[in-house]
């Protein structure tokens, strides 16, 4: 190191810059994980395959209309992203804070809400690669149907669902903060009640008024039950409120995830700090 | 007259820092409280390596935790580059960075070059400038050949030297090194601290804060070390200066092979010994023995011939840290430690 090199002082970016690098920085492990780990193809897309097949011979045996099959193939391709925002986004910071990566990122000029987009849009954009794969394989397999009239209405639909999911994710991301080992039964325990209250594999209308509005604040069965109705022929017989009304509730829960996972992101950053659950206990 | 610089020119400032830790028992209510920093002050000049001593649970990581903002002081205030660790967090991180031994921060699915440069845009350095930076700080440390190696593949030194990267890679004004060399092998431990003193030399505005229980790394690293136990900061000042606190004393290394069991006691009761220790050492007993003065040690050979002790060696021995440490606890660093059983290590780079 010459010392010019040694004194001059490093400029360094703050502001929406620091923000923008931060969320790019934390997404890039997660996009290049996935090319390095190929694993994932198997794990997270034959196996969740099987699990729709087996809705799909179900469905043909007792003679369902034929969208239902479609249905299924949308439903299973969504878990991925359910998966990733569970054990990849809420939980996350538990984990992070094991390895001791969480101090590294409290200790730096950035900020955490930064962190945690980076992480949301990386695991966002390494999960559409899954649920792509989920789709065509069984569009292909199943011989699937799509009656799409119009696919902008539909590419935002999504758009706002993964906003509005993502968003969620950041927010129990800031709940776990606080949470030790039992983070990990916590997230087991929102797994499988979701598979049913989101409608992953029947339309959610078929839960009755009341419960499916009750499984409306996640966002998936919103955005879900949205989707179906635009993507099948059936889909606005079979759909639970009408798409416009599905949209206006997904952009409300994407505003309030996002303001809470803020609020939540520094009260409880504060109280973590005072109690001493920043760092991990090992030292 | 108070002497002390102003706040802006010292990089760190505790007043009566106090941390009290409140542990859960088995039973529902059950909390207890540990006192983990009590009272410290502490005032740290721009450009100094500051080492803080002390063993395992001494109180040191607790420190560096408020220091570096991720831990409330329970009672007191610490300023870090002239700015408070509580009210203006966010004044004090970007002038910092924290490196600690063991660490396994970072992706191991990513490269050496990859972790670096993800850690570098949480600081918002621009890319390019990043990478030149990380370049040749991995050829500094020796790294430069691995850097396209996943961390995962890497081993605990080579981790460590990643580590260390990322922490001098964002220059910050104050650098807190927990424990930087905890684990390594003689020669990975070596370049780590050559590294870290060459980086100090080339700009007198950097400060250091390190912690360590290797008495040696002290020694050899910091331009003053304070002694810290059970929360408190007992001595504080160059080595050089806390070493003549025991410079008084003769201090003897002997080593003999004893025809039965040795009574340590009659020895440590002799007149004029003040301190005595004794290990299993390549089949000898090794004693290490402090004396008010050299006379009383014929007496010691006296006693020694009189147990049927036989002497194989004597040396006459400078004081060091580890003595500065007994003379203030009343026990050695790893005595300490085995009574918190911490499972002490010696110091494995010496």
């Amino acid at each position: 190191m010459s010392a010019a090199t040694a004194t001059t002082p490093i400029p360094k970016n703050s502001g929406w810059r620091l923000f923008l690098q931060t969320v790019i920085g934390r997404a890039y492990p997660r996009v290049i994980g996935q090319q390095r780990e190929k694993s994932w193809l198997i794990f997270e897309v034959l196996l969740p395959l099987i699990n729709v097949a087996a809705y799909v011979y179900v469905y043909r045996a007792i003679g369902a209309p034929e969208d239902y099959v479609g249905f299924v193939v949308i439903g299973g391709a969504m878990i991925a992203f359910w998966m990733n925002v569970l054990w990849s986004m809420s939980s996350q910071l538990y984990w992070e804070k094991e390895q001791g990566n969480l101090a590294l990122y409290i200790i730096a000029p950035t900020s955490l809400m930064a962190i945690l987009l980076g992480m949301a849009i990386g695991g966002m954009i390494a999960t559409l690669l899954r649920a792509g794969a989920i789709i065509a394989l069984g569009t292909l397999l199943f011989n699937v149907h799509y009656v799409v009239i119009n696919p902008w209405q539909l590419l935002a639909v999504f758009a706002l669902t993964m906003v509005a999911l993502y968003g969620l994710g950041m927010m129990t991301a800031s709940v776990f903060l606080l949470f030790s080992r039992e983070a990990w039964h916590y997230v087991n325990l929102a797994m499988e009640p979701v598979y049913l209250l989101s409608g992953f594999y029947f339309p959610l209308k078929n839960l009755g008024f009341w419960v499916a509005l009750g499984a409306s604040i996640i966002p998936l069965s919103l955005g879900l039950d949205a989707m179906r109705q635009l993507a099948f022929r059936s889909g606005p017989s079979l759909g639970f409120l009408s798409v416009p009304l599905e949209i206006a509730m997904l952009s409300v829960l994407s505003v309030v995830f996002l303001i809470a996972a803020r609020w939540l992101l520094a009260t409880l950053e504060r109280l973590a700090r005072e109690e001493a659950r920043l760092t991990e206990n090992r030292r | 007259m108070n002497t002390e610089p102003p706040l802006n020119d010292l990089a760190i400032k505790t007043e009566a820092l106090t941390r009290i830790y409140k542990i859960r028992g088995a039973k529902k209510g059950d909390l207890r409280e540990r006192v983990a920093l009590e009272e410290i002050n502490l005032s740290v000049p721009r450009g100094e390596l500051f080492g803080l001593l002390g063993p395992n649970g001494a109180g040191k990581t607790t420190l560096i935790k408020i220091l570096t903002t991720l831990l409330a002081p329970t009672r007191g205030r610490a300023w870090v580059a002239g700015y408070d660790v509580v009210r203006e967090a966010d004044k004090v991180r970007p002038r910092i960075n924290m490196v600690s031994g063991g660490e396994t921060s970072g992706y191991g699915l990513l490269t050496v070059r990859e972790n670096l440069w993800m850690f570098a845009q949480f600081y918002g350095i621009p890319s390019r400038l990043a990478h030149q930076r990380i370049q040749m700080l991995l050829e500094m440390i020796g790294l430069a050949d691995r850097a396209n190696t996943k961390s995962s593949d890497l081993s605990t030194g080579l981790r460590q030297k990643m580590n260390i990267v990322r922490g001098f890679m964002t220059d910050p004004e104050v650098l807190f090194l927990d424990e930087p060399t905890l684990g390594l092998d003689v020669q990975a431990a070596r370049e780590v601290r050559a590294f870290i003193r060459r980086w100090m030399d080339e700009n007198p505005q950097r400060t250091i804060l390190l912690t360590t229980h290797y008495m040696q790394e002290a020694e050899e690293l910091c331009d003053r070390v304070a002694i810290i136990h059970n929360g408190r900061i007992l001595a504080c000042d160059t080595p050089e200066h806390l070493k003549q606190q025991v410079q008084h004393e003769a201090i003897f290394q002997l080593v003999v092979e004893p025809e039965q069991p040795l009574n340590i006691q009659t020895l440590e009761t002799l007149p004029g010994v003040l301190r005595l220790h004794q290990q299993w050492h390549n089949g000898g007993l090794q004693i290490e023995i402090s004396l008010a003065e050299e006379s009383v040690l014929p007496q010691v050979i006296g006693e020694l011939e009189r147990q049927q002790a036989h002497l194989r060696s004597l040396q006459k021995r400078q004081p060091s840290l580890e003595d500065v440490f007994v003379q203030l606890v009343g026990l050695r660093m790893e005595e300490v430690e085995r009574e918190r059983g911490n499972g002490y290590h010696a110091d494995p780079q010496e």
